[in-house]
């Protein structure tokens, strides 16, 4: 056992190293001739337009939190599912205890995913409404912020 | 442009405002795009052109007609041959000469196949700009071989200042017919292995069908030429409503938008109809050759070519819609003032109108479902 | 036909030196990295260490205060030697990836630095050292120069449990499959990183989608790995093998229609998380221009590209390892293993044994890599809202419903084991049969064009 996760601390330990040993070699060896116009950040030649630190709407904020609710459980079914066969195998009446176990945290999944997709979030939502105030049905920030609430 | 940089600073919200160009592998050549974006959707699209501009019709004004025929291909390289030929047919109203019968299959036949080219490119980039390079890769070693036909009649590759005011500067050379005949034969076999390569792959098509839609009243409205004309379902050519040079002798179809996998006049149609024209043009290339009749292949033009004062348009159907000259006369030997009308500029009118709503990868797949080349729109 | 004949291309002659260097490193390096692995991976297990501190260091292991000492230095052996794999696989296979797309594109790819082209990975290593490292001025200067650790990390660490052979193995976790999935969470936090430290838009836009379609595909991917834990009835890599055998119908992929399907999940969801095409949207060159790795340069732009290629390797090896019957030979059962080791020093017969486990499973996960490559070079990219909708619309339900049809499916066996036999041979027919339909129509394609299958010219 201590091996076994030894190892992983070794690995680690070797990788951060091989990541490090590049980059200081190259450091010898490599040219360092610093300026202004390198060091920009790339927006295709243009010099750029604000920050890119901002709140960005990757629009999967729901799909996220969902995501963490079935890793969660994926990660809590894991043990199960290991045992799952040696309880199969000692005989119908625990094979069947097993099952309806399993199933039941599977169904109640299920039931989450359903719901989430008949409430309408996993549509990507595409259309852009525009406010009437806006001079020629120029999108606004103000709508966006509506139909986000 | 100004108003829109300020809004975002005044705003802070979760929109983005970015350069989407001129240094980007999708915008075929230096255009800038300002994006507005609320995450990955667009809220607007604005072209900003003249990163290119070389003011050449400017410097048609400077030098003599014919002088200008080589300036004619950097407009649009990459169907340089109908570029002349507009600058070619447009001298040749103002002299009021009649092209020889050879010459004018000899110009139909280079530029079918700088139309074949130029689509092999387009349809071609399309495909890299949706993620799949290899067919970019098979469109230009099928372009390799139209080049090299192409050179052995004018000796260029890109650039070919192939037509000269009353014809063409070279004849067929010996043996040319029976090498682009056996390329025809390879190349119509191989647009079924390009359906089934891109054309019809279920990622692309649902990348393309149904985005990006110009409809019918959209398209003529914002002025469309060419093949993305066509693609919204309007049934619009030069080479068959307003015949030029030979083309009133060859019989070929114009492939129009039919909502081929989604709704008429998405990007999808726009890119399979440009497919469908490399068939057809191969069609005139194979018809031009059989009919081939002999001849001289150069009118007499007078060695200073000095058109009588008054203005002429002429219209060419380009590979990206139709190319019009417009030039005006005032009695001396150099131009007083020349306009090129090309399809790209026109396409990004409608880049704007069409953006929100549109994702950042659409925005891509709209751009090359236009054909746009960015020499074209800044002449 | 033209004026002036076409002059011949000259030819380009390889230098003798660069000859001989570019073959001997295309054989002696894949096979000493297999060999070093054959022999160091077994070789510095505790069974075997503690048998040479008794034996030669006359000491007992339970009680020696350096045994962990010892402990250490093996595992760091051992660490460096399949970081040194990874890294020099995953240039190898860059270099196998361009040729293969040269010759899926009707090209010719990299053939001028040795014979093929086989040491332009080094010299692309060598010139991505010799770049000069820029970070943004105003970009986060920790974050960023931290993200490629991150991403190095949690690529070299699945190395511990990914299995090469039936010994082969660092460590033999009970949890290994477990181990797997949350590790490789650190390749996606590493890019995550490096595209909001870089604070370049289109970076922005990579990371996002990256975490995005990583956290997505993990759903299938998870689900679809319970499978074969369910039919194995462990989470350990070598356990879930050793519950396959050597021939196609004793795989899991064929002995159960679910995991069928669910081979094909699991390997969409694998592309997916390697940000492989048609899911490489989080670098989409047409689109983001580089993705996270935009204001990425010199070595530290490297280290993103080794983690990309040597995924190829890793990602092919866990489908192989839970799907495709791992490292087993047809007609050698488990216990053969264990007999021919003994105590002590393993015999000549057992290495070889290991080196056949070793050879099988390198080789069908090479095929896997190649269809990895192929799908790469053939298929256009998805957009977001459908990569999406994909795993939540598609693959999610059908993964539940083969969870769902496996635990019943695993119930049926119990009281009729035949059924996974029959199962197992009649999925394998059809699978062969489609097999040969595939090739016949590709065949017919190639032929209806003109072309010839060409293999030459290599």
């Amino acid at each position: 056992m201590g091996f076994q996760f030894g190892a992983v601390l070794a690995f680690t330990v070797v990788a951060i190293a091989f990541a490090a040993g590049g980059l200081t070699i190259g450091r010898l060896v490599r040219p360092n001739i610093p300026g202004a116009d390198k060091a920009a950040i790339y927006e295709c030649g243009e010099r750029p337009i604000g920050s890119a630190w901002f709140n960005f709407n990757p629009r999967f904020y729901l799909i996220a939190l969902v995501f963490v609710v079935f890793e969660v459980d994926i990660a809590l079914t894991f043990p199960v599912v290991a045992v799952y066969r040696a309880w199969v195998s000692h005989g119908a009446a625990t094979a069947w205890v097993a099952f309806s176990e399993l199933l039941l945290f599977t169904l109640i999944l299920v039931v989450g995913l359903v719901w989430v997709w008949r409430h309408g979030d996993l549509e990507w939502v595409k259309k852009v409404e525009t406010d009437e105030s806006a001079p020629n049905g120029q999108p606004s920030s103000l709508a966006a912020s509506k139909r986000a609430a | 442009m100004e108003k829109l940089i300020m809004r975002r600073v005044h705003q802070g919200g979760e929109e983005m405002i970015l350069n989407f160009g001129p240094q980007h592998p999708s915008t075929h050549g230096v255009i800038n795009f300002l994006v507005e974006t609320d995450g990955e959707v667009l809220r607007r699209a604005v072209p900003d052109v003249g990163y290119l501009h070389r003011s050449i019709e400017k410097i048609a004004e400077t030098i003599g007609y014919p002088q200008f025929m080589p300036y004619t291909d950097r407009i649009d390289y990459v169907s340089a041959m109908m570029a002349n030929e507009g600058w070619a047919t447009a001298i040749e109203k103002m002299l009021k000469v009649e092209v020889p019968r050879r010459a004018q299959y000899l110009r139909a036949i280079a530029c079918e196949l700088c139309r074949m080219a130029s689509h092999l490119v387009s349809v071609g980039t399309m495909a890299t700009d949706i993620g799949a390079t290899t067919p970019l890769v098979h469109g230009i070693r099928e372009r390799e071989s139209i080049n090299d036909l192409l050179e052995a009649l004018c000796g260029a590759r890109l650039t070919y200042n192939y037509h000269r005011i009353g014809g063409v500067a070279f004849d067929l050379p010996a043996g040319w017919s029976d090498k682009a005949l056996k390329f025809l034969d390879h190349f119509e076999k191989l647009l079924g292995e390009w359906d089934r390569l891109i054309s019809f792959n279920e990622i692309y098509v649902k990348r393309l069908a149904n985005v990006a839609v110009i409809t019918r009243e959209q398209a003529i409205n914002y002025g469309l030429v060419g093949p993305n004309l066509r693609g919204s379902g309007v049934s619009f050519d030069c080479r068959r409503d307003a015949p030029y040079g030979a083309y009133a002798d060859f019989d070929f179809e114009i492939p129009v938008g039919k909502g081929f996998r989604g709704a008429v006049g998405d990007a999808f149609d726009r890119y399979y109809v440009r497919v469908l024209e490399l068939r057809e043009s191969a069609r005139i290339v194979r018809q031009a050759l059989a009919k081939m009749p002999e001849g001289d292949i150069m009118a007499k033009v007078p060695r200073k070519v000095k058109p009588e004062a008054g203005e002429v348009l002429s219209r060419v159907e380009s590979a990206r819609g139709e190319m019009g000259y417009y030039v005006v006369s005032d009695g001396t030997d150099k131009p007083y003032r020349v306009h090129v009308r090309t399809g790209s500029f026109l396409a990004m009118g409608i880049i704007e109108d069409l953006s929100p709503g549109l994702m950042v990868a659409d925005l891509v797949a709209l751009i090359a479902s236009l054909d746009v080349v960015a020499p074209e729109i800044d002449r | 036909m033209s004026a002036l004949p076409t002059p011949a291309p000259a030819r380009t002659k390889t230098p003798r030196l660069a000859a001989i260097v570019s073959v001997t490193a295309a054989i002696a390096l894949p096979l000493g990295l297999f060999c070093v692995i054959l022999f160091a991976t077994p070789l510095l297990q505790p069974a075997l260490l503690d048998g040479f501190i008794r034996e030669r260091l006359h000491r007992d292991p339970a009680t020696w205060y350096w045994r962990d000492g010892v402990y250490t230095v093996a595992l760091l052996v051992l660490a460096f030697v399949f970081a040194n794999f990874a890294a020099i696989f995953s240039g190898i296979l860059s270099w196998w990836e361009r040729r293969v797309a040269g010759r899926i594109q009707s090209r010719i790819g990299p053939n001028r630095a040795g014979v093929g082209g086989f040491l332009v990975w080094i010299a692309d290593a060598v010139k991505l050292i010799l770049k000069e490292d820029l970070v943004p001025a105003e970009a986060d200067q920790m974050l960023f120069r931290a993200a490629p650790y991150f991403v190095m990390v949690g690529f070299i660490l699945t190395f511990v449990v990914l299995p090469f052979g039936e010994s082969i193995a660092v460590s033999d976790m009970n949890v290994g499959l477990f181990f797997i999935t949350s590790i490789t969470a650190l390749v996606v936090v590493g890019i995550l990183l490096s595209g909001w430290s870089s604070n370049s838009k289109w970076a922005l836009f990579g990371g996002m989608r990256s975490a995005a379609q990583v956290v997505s595909y993990e759903i299938p991917a998870g689900l679809a790995i319970m499978v074969p834990v369910l039919m194995a009835g462990t989470l350990s890599m070598q356990g879930i093998i050793r519950a396959q055998g050597g021939l196609p119908w004793q795989w899991f992929i064929f002995r159960n229609p679910a995991a069928f399907a669910l081979f094909f999940i699991f390997f969409t969801s694998q592309l997916a998380e390697a940000n492989r095409t048609p899911f490489d949207l989080p670098e989409a060159e047409s689109e983001l221009v580089a993705g996270y790795l935009s204001e990425y340069s010199g070595f530290r732009f490297a280290l993103f590209f080794l983690v990309e290629w040597g995924n190829l390797w890793t990602m092919s090896a866990i489908a192989v390892t839970i799907f495709l019957g791992g490292w087993q030979i047809p007609f050698v059962p488990n216990e053969l293993y264990a007999q021919l080791k003994g105590t002590g020093f393993p015999p000549l017969a057992w290495w070889g044994l290991e080196a056949a486990s070793m050879l099988v499973f390198a080789a069908k996960t090479m095929v896997l890599v190649n269809v990895v490559v192929w799908l790469r070079w053939t298929l256009p990219r998805i957009r977001v809202d459908q990569m999406m909708s994909l795993c939540w619309k598609y693959l999610v339900p059908v993964s539940f419903a083969c969870f769902l049809f496996t635990l019943l499916w695993q119930i049926a066996v119990a009281a009729v084991p035949a059924l996974e036999t029959a199962m197992g041979v009649g999925l394998t027919a059809v699978s062969v049969v489609l097999a040969v339909l595939f090739a016949r129509q590709t065949h017919r394609n190639i032929t209806a064009i003109g072309d010839r299958v060409d293999l030459s010219n290599w």
